[in-house]
């Protein structure tokens, strides 16, 4: 599976005119392989830039994206190849949708990107499994159904696509918790058995803390900081200066370790949060 | 990308144009499109071309940015010059092969009608398009025609209409363009293919287009009831629209300088 990663990209819209905006600004992310990456920022730090660059909507004023190791822009022509190796997923993906059945709309990448008769079906059943789609609503108008529905047949619709990258642009904003786990958990699973990158863009710190192998933290188009969970939320005061935050879950430990109730800060999740607190207890009943 | 294009947007700015009030700003252009539609001279070109280059400078926009909108219209212009050489009719012959006849008149007005329209483009964006806020522009055409309301003339409703539609163009090319990447995203192929093809890749992007549109209008229409909205009777404005003498003034230059245009057509080179 190839590695995607990013080299001095800066990216400016506008140039030449009042509204000239430098939305990226020299950064480098080596996202890696077989992972999840998880990108926080607040808005406008060019969380969407970025991710609109990765598959070739976005072409960078300066610097490279490297696909396995090529250049993406390297034949201007073949960017539709890069787009079907590279899946992303928008902001509130529910509005692209247009067939007029959920299975024919799932199946609009893959069919753009040649698959057909049985592989294709594959592809398209797959995906809405993974996605949370009921194979009842495959024939379904995508009129007809919720907006979270909605979501999982957008998104169901690039994964169909098999992409050795998967980027998501806040796959889980306005979704109710269940469907949020539902989602996400899904596409973890679905990323395990093909082995892909998946990176997810949040502004959720729980989510992100949850789910991500590796951490990068964007702020007015730089990278603010990067690395693995431990290191990212170790470092509070740098965390703070972006105005994001530590998932809840840290914060309480912050607050429990000033009153010597637990002896260290590195839980970032509710989970490892619970056993740690369990482990606390159990001891002090000793 | 969408988001290039310039044509008739507002740049927001401190200059003497974007200062004057809105309602002598349309009343200005009017004078000014009469006069330049009204030039068929040399003489009066030149002076045209001399207020509509003060124009320019007077508003501090770019020149790049003014010079981007002729290109939007480069063909009308090539089209309309093509045609006048060609089919225009006058004495002194130039060229006489087959059935083409260049007549040195047609050179000539070819030459005024694509100074005319190049005057007219830059005239009007800078006087009005650049430099005043569509809620400005609503706003004085509002009131430049509320005399029609005593003929029973929904002005208010047409105002806010327009108001409403100029407000939501840049939201509905951002959507236009949000669409299209996903669309993108998913491999759709937009560039290639022939007419059918290319007319057939156009549905991913308006069915959802049309979708948000009616979703929108719907949200809108239920945002201004839930704030009383009722129409035009008895709303004040928050903004109340103020002329002073700069205003009159500039008025009355620019009706100078149409009534000039009138004195010195007979002079110099005409058609």
């Amino acid at each position: 599976m190839s590695s995607i990663e990013v080299k001095n990209v800066s990216v400016i819209y506008g140039s030449g005119t009042p509204f000239e905006k430098k939305a990226l600004d020299n950064v480098s992310i080596d996202f890696g392989n077989d992972r999840v990456v998880g990108i926080i920022g607040h808005t406008g730090s060019g969380k969407s830039t970025l991710a609109m660059l990765l598959n070739g909507l976005n072409k960078p004023t300066e610097g490279t994206v490297l696909l396995g190791g090529k250049d993406i822009w390297e034949n201007p022509k073949e960017i539709n190849k890069v787009r079907f190796r590279v899946g992303l997923v928008f902001q509130y993906p529910e509005y692209q949708l247009f067939e007029d059945s959920v299975y024919k709309d799932i199946s609009f990448g893959p069919k753009n990107m040649g698959m057909e008769g049985e592989a294709l079906d594959k592809a398209v059943r797959e995906a809405a499994e993974f996605c949370g789609v009921d194979g009842k609503v495959l024939n379904k108008s995508p009129f007809e159904l919720s907006g979270g529905q909605r979501r999982r047949v957008a998104i169901a619709g690039v994964a169909a696509m098999t992409p050795e990258v998967l980027v998501l642009d806040e796959p889980a904003a306005g979704l109710d918790p269940a469907g949020r786990e539902e989602i996400i958990g899904g596409l973890l699973e679905l990323r395990r058995k093909q082995k892909s990158t998946m990176i997810i863009i949040s502004h959720s710190m729980e989510d992100i803390a949850k789910y991500s192998d590796y951490i990068v933290v964007l702020d007015k188009g730089k990278v603010h900081l990067q690395g693995t969970p431990a290191e990212v939320f170790s470092n509070a005061e740098k965390l703070f200066e972006a105005s994001l935050d530590l998932p809840q879950v840290t914060k309480l430990f912050v607050e429990l370790t000033k009153r010597a109730l637990a002896d260290n800060t590195d839980v970032y999740t509710v989970e490892a949060g619970v056993k740690r607190l369990k482990k606390t207890l159990e001891n002090k009943a000793r | 990308m969408l988001r290039d294009v310039t044509l008739g947007q507002f740049f927001p700015g401190e200059s003497l144009l974007h200062k004057t009030d809105a309602r002598f700003k349309i009343l200005i252009l009017l004078v000014y499109i009469v006069g330049v539609i009204a030039a068929n001279s040399a003489f009066s070109f030149l002076l045209i071309g001399t207020v509509t280059a003060v124009l320019v400078v007077l508003s501090r926009i770019p020149v790049k940015i003014v010079l981007k909108n002729l290109k939007a219209i480069i063909f009308i212009l090539i089209f309309t010059a093509v045609l006048n050489i060609f089919f225009y009719s006058g004495e002194t012959l130039l060229v006489d092969w087959y059935f083409i006849q260049i007549y040195k008149e047609g050179l000539i007005y070819a030459g005024f009608m694509m100074i005319r329209l190049i005057c007219l483009v830059c005239g009007s964006f800078v006087i009005l398009t650049y430099t005043t806020s569509p809620l400005d522009l609503t706003d004085a055409i509002e009131r430049l025609l509320s005399p029609l309301k005593k003929l029973k003339v929904p002005v208010h409703e047409f105002a806010m209409m327009m108001t409403i539609a100029l407000r939501f163009i840049p939201t509905l090319i951002e959507e236009t363009d949000k669409i299209m990447s996903a669309q993108k995203a998913r491999g759709a192929d937009m560039e290639s293919g022939g007419l059918i093809k290319r007319a057939k890749a156009l549905i991913p992007i308006l069915i959802p287009l049309f979708v948000s549109s009616f979703r929108r209008a719907d949200e809108l229409a239920e945002a201004m009831e839930c704030r009383c909205y009722h129409g035009g009777e008895g709303r004040t404005r928050m903004k109340q629209m103020e002329s002073c003498f700069r205003d009159y003034v500039f008025f009355t230059v620019m009706l100078g300088v149409c009534i000039g245009v009138f004195f010195i057509n007979g002079y110099g080179v005409t058609v």
